[in-house]
């Protein structure tokens, strides 16, 4: 029966070619919308460690005066001073813990041919790479007993040792830093989880490439190397930051389960009652937020993809309905052919069945050429300045999906035109023609 | 025109006419909103400046790192920049604006404000007025000796030496306005940090505040302090020429600052106009996408329109010759159609007012964007009769010409 209904399809929607193709385009204009933004949305609030993401957690304090608040809405700072993040990690209370800013790193290659550069570095501590299961290609991280010696060591992302040393095992080899020499105990395979939660409000980019430098935070304060973002919570000579009033670092902790995230919230509510005390704090506030409700709180997915996302459905509502009133139109036309059938004995069901298989036809044309349109439409997104740009990718999951919505969205529009169809009654429209 | 056998015969297809009206509708309350949003983004890329962007080129160098005689190499850059043909002016500055960050503070019209009233850009760097070319509506420029270096700030401010500090800043036309509505502010006071006294000795018509952030309410809160910079990172050379030497002296300015200093790196050099247009890059393709979006949508529409009208037509056939026999003009027929697509239009555009409202509303509480200015929902109204009355003409005109003879045959 299937294929009969599908044969009547084909003949209706090649008798009104016009129409069937505008209903085709419309649905498809619908369809690549919302698939191009609904795949840059999904790339860009995905998990960026879907492994680990339930057991990493941010911490925030907030050692900002009472009458002169970080916000005045009651949001903690977004950063920790370097007392608290050391206190925090020397306490270390949590299975593992880091603090972690980013700095522009000027590297001078041993190549005379080759001139200095500034990369991306992230200065940190020493259990970063366990925490984040950072991948290495090539040595391994430094030691907590490192950070304490100031010791000057790094750890370099693959695509900087492929510039610098064509890619061969480059630990043990110098890389200077500034004017200082760094040795290299660490090659990263391409790590650039996205976003790059770990780096919010450090001042890098929330997509795209990963950092390239990876450096002990103490090791390189000592040579002088500044966090390119700071915010001052009271007056103090901002080159001495370690004892300045400032906020710059970000400190994240992993705790493996509940029992574990509660006891450090509760560790976490003494320090800071603790720090009200000694007058240092005013308030008794602090946050331990999941990276996943970290990033959403924080609104990492850029506002503009929302509001497209929003526009791009509200565009395939507003094709859906088009594409319900052009069918309805077709199928009141044939309430001739439509009464014929019944009078010869089909069913109501089959009638259903019959217009709802037309509709979802348009739907997988409308799907195949929706696709076109996606693709399309993420080329031009890739265009875009954007620094999440190379993200706008179609994946399976995404070309599924687009047959899952167009089948669905042809599907709602083909129900009110079937089951007008079959209600009507066949004895006026058999008497008329 | 009669519009009553319209609304009798449109009763008769009430699902049909449902979801024209709801069709309209929807892409009224979208279309609004886009153009609203096309709005802003639009007032966003045309903000004043108060700089003179045409005569600006800019290089941003690496950090130097701390060496002794870092404001001695300061003193000849600037010299060497000076020197090149056709600059007006150079000035090292803490940040320039359009850059994508930026420093700021919170203002104090008194002391014992719990809150601030408001939070402006911390503009430093001597001789900055001329560089960038503001213009000053009321007071004095910083003079020469009011200048002290950033680091002498630092130590006074450890030292707590605070009356050692320069007592005297800038601020803008829209600052003064807001800490002291309808009146004076020269001489003034603002506190900042510990209530540390600062006098208003001159206001700026316009000055920009750096920050993608910043670019809302309050975009021109900016102020200028008789700070002498550092070289420090986020530092940059701002240079003044005339318009049409920009891209020469900025060419001649990198081999002068490479001569004087072969070993740093450039990390950012440009004309202030292309920073601009640079900062509002994302706005701009942005409102690419909305202007396609806003298109897409009416063609859609339009498209549903002209099909529901040529099927009403095609329908409708024997009715029409009826008519025309019975002694309707061509004209008659035609202004049918039309009327009853404008009467669809404008109980769609009812419905899709109300609807527009309903998601500026969401907008408003989710995007923090401002309420709609009611002049959008007229925009929206002619655009979607417009629209309406385009698509209808063609089906209009197919049934104005069905002759009266089709009124005698059955079918």
């Amino acid at each position: 029966m299937f294929g009969y209904y599908l044969d009547m399809a084909l003949r209706s929607l090649k008798r009104n070619r016009v129409l069937t193709g505008l209903m085709v385009l419309a649905l498809a204009l619908g369809i690549g919308a919302s698939m191009t933004t609904l795949t840059v949305f999904a790339s860009l609030s995905a998990d960026p460690l879907p492994e680990k993401s339930s057991q990493l957690f941010y911490v925030q304090v907030d050692p900002y005066p009472k009458n002169e608040p970080f916000s005045r809405s009651g949001k903690l700072p977004w950063l920790m001073s370097y007392i608290d993040a050391m206190n925090l990690l020397h306490a270390g209370r949590a299975e593992r813990q880091a603090a972690m800013a980013l700095s522009k790193v000027k590297l001078t290659p041993e190549n005379a041919q080759q001139r200095p550069f500034f990369s991306d570095g992230v200065m940190t501590t020493a259990d970063f790479f366990g925490m984040f299961d950072v991948p290495f290609q090539y040595g391994s991280g430094w030691s907590a007993g490192d950070d304490e010696a100031r010791a000057k060591v790094v750890v370099i992302a693959g695509l900087l040792n492929d510039r610098l040393f064509g890619g061969a095992n480059s630990v043990g080899r110098i890389l200077r830093i500034g004017d200082q020499a760094f040795r290299i105990i660490g090659v990263l395979r391409p790590w650039a989880p996205q976003p790059h939660f770990y780096s919010l409000y450090l001042g890098g980019r929330d997509y795209g490439a990963g950092d390239a430098v990876f450096l002990p935070l103490q090791s390189a304060r000592a040579i002088g190397q500044m966090p390119i973002n700071l915010f001052s919570y009271a007056a103090g000579d901002k080159q001495k930051l370690e004892t300045a009033p400032s906020t710059w670092l970000g400190f994240w902790v992993q705790l493996p389960n509940t029992e574990a995230a509660s006891a450090y919230r509760s560790f976490l509510g003494d320090y800071v009652r603790q720090q009200v005390a000694l007058g240092r704090f005013q308030r008794s506030d602090a946050g331990l937020s999941s990276l996943m409700q970290w990033l959403r709180d924080q609104k990492v997915v850029p506002d503009n993809v929302r509001v497209q996302m929003g526009m791009a459905f509200s565009f395939l509502l507003i094709c859906i309905v088009n594409t319900v009133g052009l069918l309805l139109a077709k199928c009141l036309r044939r309430s001739a052919e439509i009464s014929v059938r019944r009078a010869l004995g089909a069913s109501r069901a089959a009638i259903f069945m019959q217009f709802m298989v037309e509709a979802s036809l348009v739907g997988m044309a409308g799907g195949l050429l929706g696709l076109v349109f996606a693709e399309l439409g993420l080329w031009c997104i890739r265009r875009q300045p954007a620094e999440y740009a190379s993200l706008a990718q179609l994946d399976v999951r995404m070309f599924v999906s687009t047959f899952a919505v167009a089948l669905v969205a042809s599907l709602i529009a083909g129900i009110l035109p079937a089951w007008r169809a079959c209600a009507m009654a066949p004895a006026p429209q058999l008497k008329s023609a | 025109m009669d519009i009553r056998p319209i609304l009798i015969t449109l009763r008769r297809h009430k699902f049909t006419c449902c979801l024209l009206v709801l069709q309209i509708a929807f892409t009224c309350a979208i279309v609004c909103n886009t153009i609203f949003l096309i709005g802003q983004r639009l007032d966003r890329m045309h903000v004043v400046s108060g700089i003179a962007e045409q005569e600006l080129v800019y290089v941003e160098l690496a950090d130097i790192g701390t060496r002794t005689d870092g404001d001695a190499r300061i003193a000849a850059d600037l010299a060497g920049l000076q020197s090149i043909p056709g600059v007006k002016a150079a000035a090292l500055l803490n940040q320039l604006p359009f850059n994508l960050g930026s420093d700021n503070f919170d203002v104090r019209t008194d002391p014992a404000q719990r809150i601030a009233p408001l939070n402006a850009a911390q503009y430093m760097g001597e001789n900055l007025v001329k560089t960038l070319g503001v213009r000053l509506e009321e007071g004095r420029d910083l003079r020469p000796e009011e200048y002290i270096d950033l680091s002498a700030v630092n130590t006074l401010l450890s030292q707590k030496q605070y009356d050692k500090l320069p007592a005297v800043v800038l601020i803008t036309r829209a600052m003064a306005d807001r800490l002291w509505p309808g009146q004076e502010a020269l001489g003034k006071q603002i506190y900042v940090g510990q209530g540390l006294p600062f006098t208003v000795v001159g206001v700026m018509a316009n000055l920009i505040r750096p920050g993608m952030d910043r670019m809302g309410p309050g975009v021109q809160y900016s102020t200028v302090w008789p700070i002498r910079m550092p070289m420090l990172s986020g530092t940059a050379y701002a240079i003044r020429c005339a318009a049409q030497d920009c891209d020469q002296v900025l060419k001649t300015a990198l081999v002068k600052l490479k001569k004087l200093d072969p070993n740093r790196i450039v990390l950012e050099k440009d004309t202030m106009e292309q920073h601009r247009s640079d900062f509002f890059q994302n706005d701009r393709a942005m409102t690419g996408i909305l202007v396609a979006v806003c298109i897409a949508l009416l063609v859609v529409t339009s498209l549903g329109i002209v099909g529901l009208a040529s099927f009403w037509v095609s329908q409708r056939n024997r009715s029409i010759g009826v008519r025309r026999a019975l002694g309707a003009t061509r004209g008659n027929i035609l202004r049918y159609f039309q009327t009853e697509n404008f009467l669809l239009t404008t109980m769609g555009i009812a419905l899709g007012m109300v609807l527009a409202y309903g998601i500026n509303l969401f907008l408003i509480v989710h995007y923090e964007l401002p309420r709609m200015p009611v002049t959008y929902f007229p925009v929206g109204a002619l655009i979607l009769w417009a629209i309406g009355q385009a698509a209808v003409l063609g089906p209009a005109l197919r049934a104005a010409a069905v002759p009266p003879v089709v009124a005698t045959r059955t079918v």
